[in-house]
């Protein structure tokens, strides 16, 4: 199926001109990555190991963007260098046009008070309730008592733990500690938050309260969002842009929409499959053949965003085939707040229906991608 | 004996005992704390990163720890009367009691602190936090639990230690069970400072479970 329905296969059709569009690129990008490279030595002591191969990138400003990329692709390296927590062996990280590296320890300590961090495993204090937790890099700060209480009880309020104020981690959720772990990164009004896989440990409803928060977040307090995460659904739910991380090199970046609904890399594409909706069933795909014979089916991807996807193009594609459709497989869903429907339905390869499903679509402006033929 | 005697003689014993126990505890914990918090943190690519000074102090640290007790009383006389101005007596005996639980508590604390998830130093660095803090307000306050029980077990085995130092004069409940109940042949003053020696470290032990659990909030449900 692969070599059917990648570009630059033939049958590939185009996307309406509207979803091609640049992003709108912020004056001066958040955090940059320039050059960077990452060797750590090996166990043995010889060897090294590339865990960065030279990674060019930029953080929008008031952006939630998302590195994704499979285990060991050097997501957490990456976003370790943004704190300082990890340094580059080349190149340089520039947070809100500072570079990281320049830094001495104080300013550096400085700067950590300007990007919060939150954790897959939460990294609470087990011997602090929540308010304590909450009040930890406030006491770090050097803040006094009372500035301290009139800073955690909003945050407790946020992220809606107001009855837990006194309660220890081993007492909450999941799903609780984790909303502790960002009201704390929040605590010193960062203009930045990192977040290493913060919804990996929960389940997904819990995954989506917390991301939800997230966008919240972002959205009231203007916090630019750099979260690292192996989960497509994270990033398509709440990330604008994204980049695609592999062994050490950003092979894909842009706006989630974008490279979400016109993958072009091989890693991108492994990874998308995993979302409901976008495959097709294997029974469907052995029997597809690259041409079409007599008497044959076509098989065809509808993609819908923009305004085709609020059109009710399905039922005007049934009346203009006739009875001839069949719908295989399909999903509507919203990739970064964006509407998006992708549907797999297939009809007669006679060349009367084929024409006129040729005028629909060119009237519609509907994107399609033809995937082959079978019986 | 006649047992107001021979209660006098107990409390004076149970008074030295204290008097020494306390002392060596508290000096060697305020030493052997910092140490242990080194030797957990000094590793390479740790908070103190100094893998030969690690080295060096785990093996000052082994060293003292595997010199018989007896031993080290006696081989340290000259440094003893150094510091005390005199080798024989309660002051005298704090001195090895000193030395030896120095290393004792750095190896207990150093396991009490490498307990605590490396996470949390990953969390506390990301706000900003200094090594002071981290050491401060993470790494002593989340070992809280185990380094209590690691004082605890300290006090127990100082109270033992403190037995042997009769050799030196130093006294105590030990000194009187050895002068009294076997040098004497007294087997009533022998279980007598037997029960006050259990009654003791049990009353220690207690005490410092229940510190311990308190400190612990690890696995609390309501
Ligand atoms: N301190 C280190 N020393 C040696 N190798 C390291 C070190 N930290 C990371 N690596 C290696 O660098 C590579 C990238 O690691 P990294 O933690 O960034 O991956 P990741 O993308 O976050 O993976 P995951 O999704 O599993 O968290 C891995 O192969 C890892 O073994
Ligand atoms: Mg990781």
């Amino acid at each position: 199926m692969h070599t059917v329905s990648n570009p630059p296969a033939p049958g590939r059709a185009v996307l309406p001109s509207g979803a091609e569009m640049a992003p709108p690129v912020a004056a001066s990008p958040m955090v940059s990555f320039r050059g960077v490279t990452k060797r750590f030595a090996d166990r043995g002591g010889k060897g090294e190991f590339i865990a960065l191969a030279g990674v060019d990138l930029e953080v929008p400003k008031g952006a939630i963007t998302g590195i994704i990329g499979r285990s060991g692709a050097g997501k957490s390296t990456l976003i370790r260098l943004v704190n300082g927590l990890e340094n580059p062996t080349s190149g340089s990280v520039l947070v809100d046009g500072v570079d990281v590296g320049g830094l001495d320890e104080t300013k550096l300590r400085g700067l950590r008070r300007q990007v919060g961090m939150i954790f897959q495993h939460f990294n609470l204090l087990s011997s602090r309730t929540v308010y304590g937790n909450i009040a930890l890099p406030l006491e770090i700060a050097g803040l006094s008592r009372a500035a301290i209480k009139a800073r955690v009880a909003p945050l407790i309020d946020l992220v809606g733990l107001s009855d837990k104020a006194g309660r220890y981690p081993a007492e909450l959720s999941g799903g609780q500690k984790q909303r502790v772990g960002i009201a704390r990164a929040l605590a010193t009004e960062p203009k930045l938050l990192l977040s290493d896989e913060a919804t990996s440990a929960l389940d997904p409803e819990t995954t989506q309260s917390i991301l939800d928060l997230l966008k919240t977040i972002n959205r009231d307090l203007g916090l630019t969002v750099l979260l690292i995460t192996h989960e497509m659904e994270v990033v398509k739910s709440i990330a604008s842009e994204v980049a695609v991380i592999d062994k050490g090199l950003i092979v894909e970046s842009g706006r989630t929409f974008d490279v979400f609904t016109r993958p072009r890399h091989e890693t991108t594409r492994a990874l998308l499959s995993g979302l409901p909706g976008t495959k097709l069933p294997d029974a469907i795909t052995r029997r597809l053949k690259a041409d079409g014979g007599t008497g044959d089916r076509i098989y065809t991807r509808l993609t819908f965003f923009g305004a085709t996807a609020e059109q009710p193009l399905i039922a005007r594609l049934m009346s203009e085939l006739g009875a001839e459709v069949n719908i295989i497989t399909g999903t509507i869903d919203e990739i970064a707040g964006e509407p998006y429907g992708s549907l797999v339905v297939s009809y007669s390869a006679d060349p009367a229906v084929l024409s006129r499903a040729e005028a629909f679509y060119a009237q519609t402006g509907l994107s399609t991608e033809v995937l082959g033929y079978g019986a | 004996m006649a047992p107001d005697m021979l209660l006098a003689l107990l409390w004076k014993a149970l008074v030295q005992t204290v008097h020494m126990v306390a002392v060596a505890g508290l000096i060697g914990t305020l030493v052997g704390l910092p140490i242990g918090v080194f030797l957990a943190n000094s590793g390479r690519g740790e908070l103190f990163a100094a893998p030969m000074v690690n080295r060096i102090v785990g093996l000052i640290v082994n060293a003292t720890r595997s010199t018989p007790f007896i031993i080290l009383v006696v081989a340290i006389i000259p440094f003893t009367r150094l510091v005390a101005g005199t080798s024989i007596g309660t002051s005298a005996a704090i001195v090895p009691l000193t030395l030896a639980t120095i290393p004792f508590v750095a190896r207990l604390i150093e396991a009490a602190i490498r307990e605590v998830d490396r996470g949390l130093i990953e969390a506390a660095r990301a706000m900003g936090a200094s090594r002071w803090q981290i050491v401060t307000k993470v790494l002593i306050a989340e070992a809280r639990p185990g380094i209590t029980l690691a004082l605890t077990l300290t006090l127990v085995s100082l109270i033992g230690y403190s037995a042997m130092v009769g050799a030196v004069g130093g006294g105590g409940l030990g000194d009187l069970g050895i002068r009294y109940g076997y040098q004497r042949f007294m087997p009533e003053v022998m279980a007598a400072v037997v029960v006050v020696l259990i009654l003791l470290v049990q009353a220690v032990q207690s005490a410092g479970d229940a510190l311990a659990r308190r400190f612990d909030k690890r696995n609390r449900q309501t």
